[in-house]
């Protein structure tokens, strides 16, 4: 199979669902130049002139017409440049596209895909650096994918577009240019489905989005110290697919939990508390959650280094829970 | 006050401060010494030394992406900022901040700002708070075009202009938003007509022209101080450099870039200005230069000698853990 980068992936599943759909059209910040700090809208201006639209710095009325936009029966796909700025457009994420359907007794369908480039990468401080997943989650109404892998971010991508619902799409900046393989026919990756990215025995390390090459790569050096550990990717947060987690942890009776992102109230929060209710008596060690500390991005690397989690990190905790 | 020959000449140092100072930290992004991105101000500096020319120590400046010239202008240590592009312990922000949240509240430099038009309501509440407690500090804000987009400049001017709050809004139009040109995505040429929406007076100057800006600066920031209110100052100007680090500049012709760069640099157009009036010779021009490129390379050997934080110091400054309530 052919390997391709995970910003290709992406480029080439709104190239395909554009192609297939006329209602799927583009809309964000410095999205024809270059298509885009991340290059994921190149090549769309030369097809789709008319459904490629570059806008003004104004995230409240790009979301904002998004939301309206999907509510006449379109299919817009946005681009926040950095998730950081999604906050300058919360009330139309939270307020008019998450709780539309419900508060119409079912009339309303919001089928936007909001693509949030996030996570550390170059050096760039708090305002540019969240990941903020945790945020979405916990809003009724939205769905919430992570993809580690070109492959998971082409399939979910082709997913989040044909949902009737919005969906926060959240694009790990650091693994736009990682590669995987990704196959040349059509396919789509359900919501609610995890991934086992790698089998093991002794402990289940369930990851996301950046963290699960992380975890990946500690599975590999554990391996010299006799650990064998099993790799789960939710690869969607919302819906999150605990059966399978469940089932991986049954199985190993051990649990770490992995996010970039800080722990406090994070998304591993979300996943080892249901762990701890639905496989209490499986476990065989405690929880350990594995994130940054509780701080905004600090700017030097030296500083960057202690708070984002790294192999070292999921490793120490694994040594853990098979202590 | 009206810029005399000793004025001009302490502005005039500013500007190659800011100049050398940005030419000084891209070299080190080539080295690697300082690391993550740059937002220059190349080509704008007129503005921000004639703006803040007019202001008093107490005075409040918040600032953009693109703030090292405001932070210079505004009396910023230049040391402690290169120590933080350096990502030392001893820079502005203990390392924290990097080149997009320099800030240096000893001088009431509110911040650069990550976020477009992020500092434009709170430098509105600044203003709102002199207000309140009767000073007569003046707040000055500064933005690139590409904020006049969004609510909070709406919002922000809107605040400004019902409460009449001693507030300048200072708009940087250099004609570009990183890589879109404004024409793509503005619907009024000049960011200054937007003022008539708000009541307060809009002034569109020629931001390389520093007479023009020192001018319409003088009077808003005078005007801010008598309690009369806002104004919207639109400085027109250009960015000699790239967007941030790594800018391919697909957008604009290395002919424009010359042509401003030959024709519309503030620095030379300055030079010449004060030379018109023997205000400048080339002696005292030469050893201002060599003055801010020595200050430059002090900047740099002091960020050399810092230490590099502490990686325990990441937990600490999230909030103030030494204050208890009382009772
Ligand atoms: C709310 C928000 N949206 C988008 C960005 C990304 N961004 C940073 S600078 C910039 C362009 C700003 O243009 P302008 O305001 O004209 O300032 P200039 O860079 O030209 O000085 C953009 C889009 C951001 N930092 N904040
Ligand atoms: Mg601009």
């Amino acid at each position: 199979m052919r390997t391709i980068a995970l910003r290709d992936a992406l480029r080439e599943a709104l190239h395909e669902e554009m192609a297939r759909d006329d209602s799927v059209f583009v809309i964000g910040e410095d999205v024809i130049a270059h298509g885009g700090p991340y290059t994921v809208t190149q090549g769309i201006v030369d097809k789709w002139p008319d459904r490629i639209f570059e806008t003004p710095i104004a995230e409240a009325g790009i979301v904002g017409l998004g939301v309206g936009a999907a509510l006449a029966g379109m299919r817009p796909v946005v681009e926040i440049m950095y998730v950081d700025f999604i906050t300058c457009a919360m009330d139309e994420v939270v307020n008019q596209a998450a709780k539309m359907r419900y508060m119409t007794g079912g009339q309303a369908s919001v089928p936007i895909v909001i693509r949030l480039p996030c996570g550390p990468a170059r050096l760039v401080a708090a305002q540019h650096s969240q990941i903020m997943e945790s945020w979405f989650m916990h809003v009724p109404g939205l769905q919430v994918a992570a993809p580690s892998t070109p492959y998971d971010a082409k399939g979910l991508m082709k997913t989040a577009i044909r949902s009737p619902d919005p969906v926060a799409f959240f694009e790990y900046k650091a693994l736009y240019v990682s590669e995987g393989e990704v196959p040349e026919e059509d396919y789509a990756i359900p919501f609610g489905q995890a991934d086992v990215k790698r089998e093991g025995e002794d402990a289940t390390v369930v990851a996301i989005g950046g963290m699960v090459p992380r975890a990946l790569e500690a599975g590999i050096a554990l391996e010299d110290e006799g650990y064998d550990i099993e790799v789960v990717d939710p690869r969607t947060l919302a819906p999150l697919d605990m059966e399978t987690i469940c089932e991986s942890v049954r199985r190993t009776g051990r649990a770490v939990v992995c996010e970039m992102d800080s722990s406090f109230a994070g998304t591993g929060a979300e996943i080892a508390a249901a762990l701890a209710e639905q496989c209490f008596h499986d476990l065989r060690a405690p929880i350990v959650r594995v994130g940054s500390p509780h701080v905004p991005m600090p700017f030097a690397e030296e500083l960057v280094n202690v708070t984002v989690p790294d192999v070292g990190d999921v490793s120490a905790a694994v040594r853990k829970v098979m202590a | 006050m009206t810029l005399n020959a000793e004025l001009s000449r302490r502005i005039y140092t500013d500007m190659w401060r800011i100049r050398l100072f940005e030419e000084e930290a891209l070299r080190q992004t080539s080295l690697g010494t300082v690391k993550g991105t740059l937002h220059t101000y190349c080509g704008e500096e007129a503005i921000a030394v004639a703006i803040c020319a007019h202001l008093r120590d107490d005075d409040y400046v918040l600032g953009t992406h693109r703030s090292h010239g405001h932070c210079l202008a505004k009396g910023a240590p230049m040391d402690r900022m290169m120590a933080e592009l350096f990502g030392r312990a001893t820079g502005s922000c203990r390392a924290k901040g990097g080149s997009m949240h320099i800030a240096d509240f000893s001088r009431n430099i509110l911040g650069a700002n990550g976020i477009v038009a992020g500092g434009i309501g709170p430098g509105t509440g600044t203003a709102l708070a002199s207000r309140i407690r009767k000073s007569d500090q003046v707040s000055v804000v500064f933005f690139g075009d590409g904020a006049a987009a969004r609510g909070p400049f709406h919002e922000g001017l809107l605040f400004g202009s019902l409460w009449k709050l001693p507030v300048v809004y200072v708009c940087e139009n250099n004609g570009y938003q990183q890589w879109v040109p404004r024409k793509n995505v503005a619907v009024v040429d000049s960011v200054a007509d937007m003022a008539a929406s708000y009541a307060i007076p809009g002034v569109s100057v020629d931001g390389q022209d520093l007479e023009a800006v020192y001018e319409a600066a003088g009077e808003a920031v005078e005007r801010a101080r008598r309690g009369e209110g806002p104004t919207l100052i639109e400085a027109r100007t250009y960015r000699f450099y790239g967007h941030s680090l790594g800018d391919m500049e697909e957008y604009r012709s290395r002919e424009e870039v010359d042509d401003w760069r030959e024709n519309r640099d503030p620095i030379k157009l300055f030079s010449a200005w004060m030379k018109e009036r023997q205000w400048l010779g080339d002696d005292e021009d030469e050893a201002i230069q060599a003055g801010a490129a020595a200050e430059v390379a002090k900047s740099v050997a002091y960020a050399e000698e810092s230490p590099l934080p502490d990686p325990e110091d990441v937990l600490t400054d999230v909030l103030d853990t030494e204050w208890r309530v009382s009772a």
